[in-house]
């Protein structure tokens, strides 16, 4: 079966779309073909192909329900986690592709960390939050999980505020700072790929522009693909933005592209009437 | 990565550990068939139905006038525990202020958790001599029917009040707004709606009252004979096997087993009524 | 004046209920502090109970309770994880052990006696014993421990088990260093569960651990439980009225201790491993 064959819409898979000029050199860390998930019989999500460029922020965005966080579990297998859950296509990610069984789903976990909407801190100390994902990895120097720890939570700004408070609940913080540290307790594992689903919406403004902050900062070093409701959000911290919209009641990728040109210069109607707010 | 594949060792090992407590079960109901099978297979279970006593040592083997007191004593105790379980339920959930009613729970659960044969205990040495005085022996369904009432009414007035805490909101306001007194609202909107709530801890009740031993061993005089009288003495199933498997040899062995094996049956057809209502009432 | 009549209908009833309890609790406590002693709880039974002491029935207690949480725990542990986490919630299969071991729970605890009797005592040759009993009562109170840990299980916030496992933590370290710490309340609950019902049962053990009042040399002697020293007392021992009280207010002061200390030793463990719910 050929890419094309099956799917009603184009695959934006390198050089094959117009995503205007690149904001950096294009590599394709992750490339997703003809992706389609399914939910016992309710399929969800239906032919989806993009690249996902290295260093670079991909925002999803589309209205609620059209699979878009679906897609992202399915990046980092935690559609695993339902046996009813069905996955099709393949994903490449160093030439493997993540999909299949042969690949170690924990060590794939700890390669493409993920981000949720609300913040979940474990219900230990702080320290112990990021303590525990380290050993688990295997990291048994005392000293170098130590060391980790601190870059950790300087990455997300948050040394400053925790450092005399290592041992108390993670689950005292603001929400801002849970948020943080959930981004922190994903960092310190470094991975090479963040998965992000709003992280942003469970948090009041004040936070949220902290964590967006945040996010535009680890651009360049990490791949991020974040899933947004907040247009105006993903205008400012995103490189690329996939559209995604219900056709028949099964999620579809609309159109994909250099994030300024598919807000500017959309080339689906639906997404201009999305982005404009007439629709959605 | 010492435990990065630890998962599916794991799982294999837990769902054994399940397999083997599910088998339990099984176990349980083979082992009773086993030991019960001199006593039931050919039709000699019919001389459990047909025998018109119990002198095992002759090979009679009449189990109904046991049959018959462990029903009396689960009808006397259901039929004196439903109501004032019942009530106790309104009272904690309607009318009793909130400290009184936290006491009140408190005290229901501290009932409930009293070991069975303490109740004997008491039964036998406070109760038992009251009811002489109004009727020799004193030892009698009634004394026993007394007892278990007792162990039932907190099971019964805790998933009562339960049931009654889990009716919607909006019906109890739709009634009030109907202008219908508390009386009214209680008897006539909210028992019913909980109705298959109460019922399914009546009939928990039950099982625990069918399945009692201690309490009426020590209370009800164990006598094998047809309930005829609150005063007289009775035997009950339970207290018939804890009173002769000690020296039960052969068959006689065997019909303890079985009356073991019936009492099981009986119960779990009731805790499976009891469940198909709950189920019932999570779904209406 | 209907509505008078009712709200006194039902204020009586509730007075009526706990009377009663205060009848049977004030008798216990009276009559058992009344014979209660120091050397009551330090010596040998003597006169078939009469006078002497219950040391050995509350060693024989014990040791039974021991065995029965010692198999239980880990057991139970093991089946409410795998349901809660190793399965999926709605398979065939786990309905199924979920159904059985619901049935456990309702089977009288006389049967229980008999099964015991019949497969640990004689089939497997454990005769009267401590460890018969003990391993009796584990069948008994597994399934309830079982079923309060599983609910306590599914019932932690799946924000953290999607968070741990996103993490790439494997399910096993989720559960041991997550999950079962958050669920401690409720396995806290479980274990009070069985440890009230495996103290106060009388049934069961009678033909299991049997009746022999010496103090046991290891958990392959009978042992003489509390509440069968109880039942022994006021059946089949004219003038063991005092004694049997006393030992009944034992009986139910070890329940309360034990419970304490089921609550303070999960706090233990829990120590260092979570901060806060």
């Amino acid at each position: 079966m050929t890419l094309t064959s099956s799917i009603n819409t184009r695959p934006y898979t390198l050089g094959s779309m117009n995503t205007g000029e690149p904001c950096c050199e294009p590599i394709a860390h992750l490339q997703v073909q003809n992706l389609s998930l399914a939910y016992g019989q309710k399929t969800v999500l239906d032919g989806v192909s993009l690249d996902i460029y290295k260093g670079c922020i991909t925002a999803l965005i589309g209205p609620s329900g059209c699979g878009k966080t679906s897609f992202l579990s399915a990046l980092n297998r935690l559609t695993d986690l339902s046996a009813s859950t069905r996955v099709r296509g393949s994903v490449l990610f160093d030439g493997e592709d993540l999909l299949s069984d042969k690949v170690d789903v924990l060590t794939l976990r700890r390669r493409i960390g993920m981000i949720f909407q609300k913040p979940n801190p474990f219900p230990l100390s702080i320290r112990r939050n990021l303590d525990l994902p380290l050993k688990e990895h295997g990291v048994n120097d005392r000293k170098i999980r130590a060391q980790k720890i601190e870059t950790a939570l300087r990455d997300v700004g948050l040394w400053d505020e925790v450092a005399d408070r290592l041992d108390s609940s993670a689950l005292a913080l603001s929400g801002g700072q849970q948020q943080r540290l959930c981004i922190a307790r994903a960092l310190v594992l470094e991975p090479e790929i963040l998965l992000m689903d709003e992280p942003c919406s469970a948090l009041d403004p004040i936070s949220s522009a902290v964590v967006e902050a945040l996010i535009i900062r680890l651009r360049g070093q990490y791949t991020v693909v974040i899933v947004t409701h907040n247009l105006a959000q993903a205008r400012r911290v995103a490189n690329y933005a996939a559209f995604f919209w219900m056709k028949e009641r099964v999620g579809k990728l609309i159109e994909f592209g250099q994030c300024q040109n598919l807000f500017e210069k959309p080339n689906h109607q639906l997404t201009a009437a999305y982005i404009s707010g007439t629709q959605g | 990565m010492l435990n990065k594949h630890i998962d599916k060792p794991v799982s294999v090992l837990l769902m054994s550990i399940a397999v083997l407590c599910g088998l339990i079960l099984l176990l349980v109901l083979s082992f009773l068939v086993k030991e019960a099978w001199p006593a039931i297979n050919d039709g000699a279970w019919r001389s459990f139905l047909v025998d018109d006593a119990w002198y095992p040592l002759e090979g009679l083997f009449g189990i109904s006038p046991m049959i018959l007191a462990s029903l009396a004593m689960t009808v006397g105790a259901i039929l004196l525990a439903l109501p004032l379980g019942v009530s106790s339920a309104i009272f904690l959930v309607f009318y009793a202020p909130a400290p009184v009613g936290s006491v009140y729970r408190l005290m229901l659960n501290l009932l409930a958790g009293i070991p069975s044969v303490i109740y004997g205990l008491w039964g036998l040495t406070k109760l038992v001599p009251l009811i002489v005085q109004w009727q020799a022996p004193g030892v009698s369904l009634l004394a026993a029917i007394l007892v278990l009432t007792l162990m039932i009414l907190p099971t019964v007035a805790l998933t009562s009040a339960a049931a009654l805490t889990a009716v919607p909101q909006e019906l109890i306001a739709g009634a009030a707004a109907l202008g219908l007194t508390r009386k009214s609202q209680i008897l006539l909107v909210l028992i019913p709606a909980a109705k298959t709530g109460i019922i399914s801890g009546v009939l928990l009740a039950v099982a625990r009252a069918l399945g009692e031993t201690m309490a009426v061993l020590m209370v009800a005089g164990n006598v094998v004979q047809n309930p005829t009288s609150l005063f007289a003495p009775v035997r009950a199933l339970t207290a018939n096997i804890a009173l002769e498997m000690a020296y039960a040899t052969g068959t006689h062995r065997a019909g303890l087993f079985a009356s073991g094996l019936l009492l099981t049956l009986l119960v779990l057809l009731l805790a499976w009524l009891a469940s198909r209502l709950r189920s019932q009432a999570q779904r209406g | 004046m209907k509505e008078r009549g009712f709200t006194l209908l039902i204020w009586a009833s509730a007075l009526l209920v706990a009377a009663m309890l205060l009848w049977v609790l004030s008798d216990v406590f009276i009559k058992g502090l009344s014979h209660l002693s120091w050397s009551f709880l330090m010596d040998e039974p003597s006169d078939s109970g009469r006078s002497g002491g219950i040391a050995p029935i509350l060693i024989s207690t014990l040791l039974i309770l021991l065995v029965a949480l010692f198999v239980s725990i880990p057991l139970g542990l093991a089946v409410a994880v795998w349901l809660s986490d190793f399965t999926e919630q709605r398979s065939e299969f786990a309905n199924i052990i979920r159904l059985t071991l619901d049935a456990l729970t309702g089977v009288p605890s006389i049967v229980y006696g008999l099964f015991g009797n019949a497969f640990f005592s004689i089939f497997l040759g454990l005769g009267f014993s401590i460890v018969s009993g003990g391993l009796t009562l584990a069948c008994m109170i597994l399934p309830v421990f079982i079923r309060t840990c599983e609910s306590g299980l599914s019932a932690v916030n799946n924000d953290w088990r999607k968070g741990a496992l996103a993490l790439g933590l494997s399910r096993s370290a989720t559960v041991w260093h997550i999950l079962l710490p958050a669920a401690a309340p409720a396995i806290v609950t479980g274990l009070i569960l069985g440890i009230g019902r495996a103290t106060a049962e009388t049934a069961a053990l009678i033909f299991t651990s049997g009746y022999v009042d010496r103090m046991p040399e290891s958990v392959m002697d009978s042992g003489r439980s509390l509440a069968v020293h109880i039942y022994d007392l006021s059946m089949n021992v004219t003038g063991g009225d005092d004694a049997a009280y006393a030992s009944a207010f034992v009986l139910i002061t070890l329940i309360i201790l034990l419970n304490t200390f089921a609550q303070a030793g999960v706090n233990r463990w829990l120590k260092g491993r979570l901060v806060a719910l």
